[in-house]
């Protein structure tokens, strides 16, 4: 049986055009990145035609990217710090979160509260403080001045995430391998770590994601034009004071939010549960 | 409770197989409070070294007269003082809160209307899901830098679509008021995806039953929506709006790169005035004090959502 005529008209209206309104809307942006950077110059700086088609696509900024700028530094630079901090807030966070979901210890709650608090902390309100101290500890300029700082932001997130991941397994298995002789490192390792490793694989994803992105560390750290991340070496090394160079600005932007966008797209089941992780279940 | 007595039982029947363990070295790591603290160790010793110490220094750093490089006297609240009486100051401190309280109740209501919208069935929909989020994940800077170059004097591509239209669009980042409002405009692009996510995945756990009765009493959307669906969703929308909100107040990386707190230092918040004042001119001691404004804006911002929130449980 076919819907009524008014019922497809009343889908359009109600469900539809608003859906296809909010991706324009919400998608456009990057659609305007990816045409700018395969715009020639001659397109980019004419006002007369219509400025949502190439007419000539060209890779030249592309080409201009990869050869004239540090672009491929940065992008490993960036690659590594990512890995790197997320490698070291999964080891902190783990058994942080496994410790506080499951024993019982004076001051235990305190310091979950504590860790709470340190999440909502941002990090425009310590980068001055924070900047001394990575001078003093002679980071300054240096990847690993990122790799340390951004675990402050990460491990507070990721505890936070498997404090309530490791509560929603049942204890039972774990007493159970008690029971019969595993210490409680063993029961850890073997029983929770397999059972967590959803939750494990959402905070590994949010923390790479939210370390490639990290912006006011980066830029206060780092100023060697080679130890740059990618989106601080193309915020300030391919704007020369009033000179912008839009084509391959747009090509770094949209390659830069590449790498996201992609494990994005093959965790997205993950990255939303861990975004909610709090919201739903708090 | 039923269950600790099985577990009393198994472990009454299982004591001899543990008895010689009692003996070994690595007992000590099977009490709770040893093994808890130790677990716990690692992550407190990164965060007092990199959170706390930081937070603290940032006070004292506040009550000095530091500059780069050079340390600085005791100088007690001058550094607050001196700001209070600053006009660049005050319109950082108007601004701070107009920009987080103008986008908070925009993405609301967006975000409130495209989850709404998603919850619905049609084809495609996981993709539209996914698709939704992009404006969020990607990094700031440079979607940030994309609306740059959307809102560019001249060749502003807003501009040429309202030319169509025939309105002669403003120059965006020029003249106030536009400059803080493109600001706004593109901090809700960026924010509305997470608060629609994040209320979708709240709608979908809501018991569809609830909707089924209502519609048998005859409710209609609007009444569904506002009675059902808003009340079910008030823990996630509170979660949702502190984050936001704390987010929005420290904002930094938007401004950074559209407008660089200009023009005439008319649109900073307290993180880029924090960061001109304390690395490019210097004034650190002073920096650090301006971002300690975001701190006590902070707690009561999370003290004034959670007790709106307490008392609309309450009614």
């Amino acid at each position: 049986m076919s819907p009524r005529p008014a019922a497809v008209l009343d889908r359009f209206v109600s469900i539809y055009i608003p859906v296809v309104i909010t991706l324009v809307l919400l998608l456009f942006p990057f659609y305007w990145m990816a045409i700018t950077s395969i715009k020639p110059n001659a397109e980019l700086f004419d006002v007369k035609g219509n400025p949502f088609i190439v007419l000539q696509p060209t890779l030249d900024h592309y080409k201009y990217l990869f050869e004239r700028t540090l672009f491929s530094n940065w992008i490993l630079n960036t690659t590594f710090v990512a890995c790197l901090s997320t490698a070291i807030s999964l080891a902190l966070s783990v058994p942080a979160g496994y410790a506080l979901a499951r024993f019982r210890f004076p001051g235990g709650t305190l310091l979950g509260w504590a860790i709470f608090v340190t999440y909502l902390v941002p990090q425009t309100l310590l980068f001055l403080p924070l900047a001394q101290v990575v001078n003093w500890l002679g980071l300054a300029n240096t990847l690993w001045s990122l790799v340390l700082t951004y675990p402050t932001f990460l491990v507070p997130f990721g505890s936070w995430l498997l404090i309530g991941y490791f509560r929603s397994i049942p204890k039972d298995l774990e007493e159970s391998a008690l029971v019969d002789g595993a210490t409680r490192l063993q029961a850890l390792i073997k029983i929770a770590l397999p059972l967590a490793i959803p939750g494990i694989l959402s905070v590994g994803i949010f923390s790479f994601t939210l370390s490639w992105n990290e912006f006011i560390y980066a830029l206060v750290f780092i100023s060697d034009p080679t130890n740059k991340t990618v989106p601080v070496g193309v915020t300030s090394e391919l704007i020369r004071g009033d000179v912008f160079f839009w084509g391959s600005l747009m090509a770094g932007a949209l390659l830069g939010s590449v790498p996201v966008a992609l494990i994005y797209s093959f965790f997205v089941e993950y990255f939303v549960a861990g975004l909610t992780a709090g919201a739903v279940k708090g | 409770m039923a269950k600790k007595g099985v577990l009393a039982e198994t472990s009454a029947v299982a004591v001899p197989k543990r008895l010689p363990r009692t003996f070994s070295p690595g007992i000590i790591l099977e009490r709770e409070q040893v093994l808890g603290y130790l677990l716990m160790l690692p992550a407190l010793a990164l965060l007092t070294v990199f959170v706390l110490y930081p937070f603290l220094y940032g006070i004292w750093l506040a009550l000095t007269d530091s500059r780069i490089g050079i340390p600085g006297q005791f100088v007690g609240l001058r550094n607050f003082l001196d700001l209070t009486q600053d006009s660049i100051f005050q319109q950082t401190f108007r601004n701070t809160f107009l920009y987080t309280g103008v986008t908070t109740v925009f993405k609301l209501i967006f975000g409130l209307a495209i989850a709404a919208l998603l919850n619905n069935k049609f084809p495609l929909k996981r993709f539209v899901r996914a698709a939704v989020l992009l404006p969020w994940i990607v990094p700031t800077v440079l979607s940030a830098l994309a609306w740059l170059w959307m809102f560019d004097s001249t060749f502003s591509v807003v501009n040429w679509v309202l030319a169509r239209f025939g309105i002669k669009g403003p120059v965006w980042l020029g003249n106030n008021p536009w400059p803080m409002i493109s600001l706004m405009v593109v901090n809700i692009w960026r924010g509305t995806p997470f608060y629609a996510i994040s209320f979708l995945a709240g709608m979908q756990t809501i018991n569809q039953e609830l909707y089924e009765a209502a519609a048998i009493d005859g409710a209609s959307r609007w009444q569904m929506f506002r009675h059902i669906t808003l009340p079910l969703l008030k823990p996630v929308i509170t979660i949702v709006l502190l984050l936001s909100v704390i987010l929005t107040f420290s904002d930094f990386q938007l401004i950074y790169v559209l407008t660089r707190g200009g023009p005439a230092n008319s649109t900073h918040l307290f993180a880029t005035l924090a960061y001109q004042v304390g690395l490019p001119s210097g004034e650190i001691g002073r920096g650090a004090a301006i971002s300690l404004f975001i701190f006590p804006a902070l707690c009561i911002t999370v003290f004034l959502t959670l007790w709106y929130m307490r008392r609309q449980e309450l009614d």
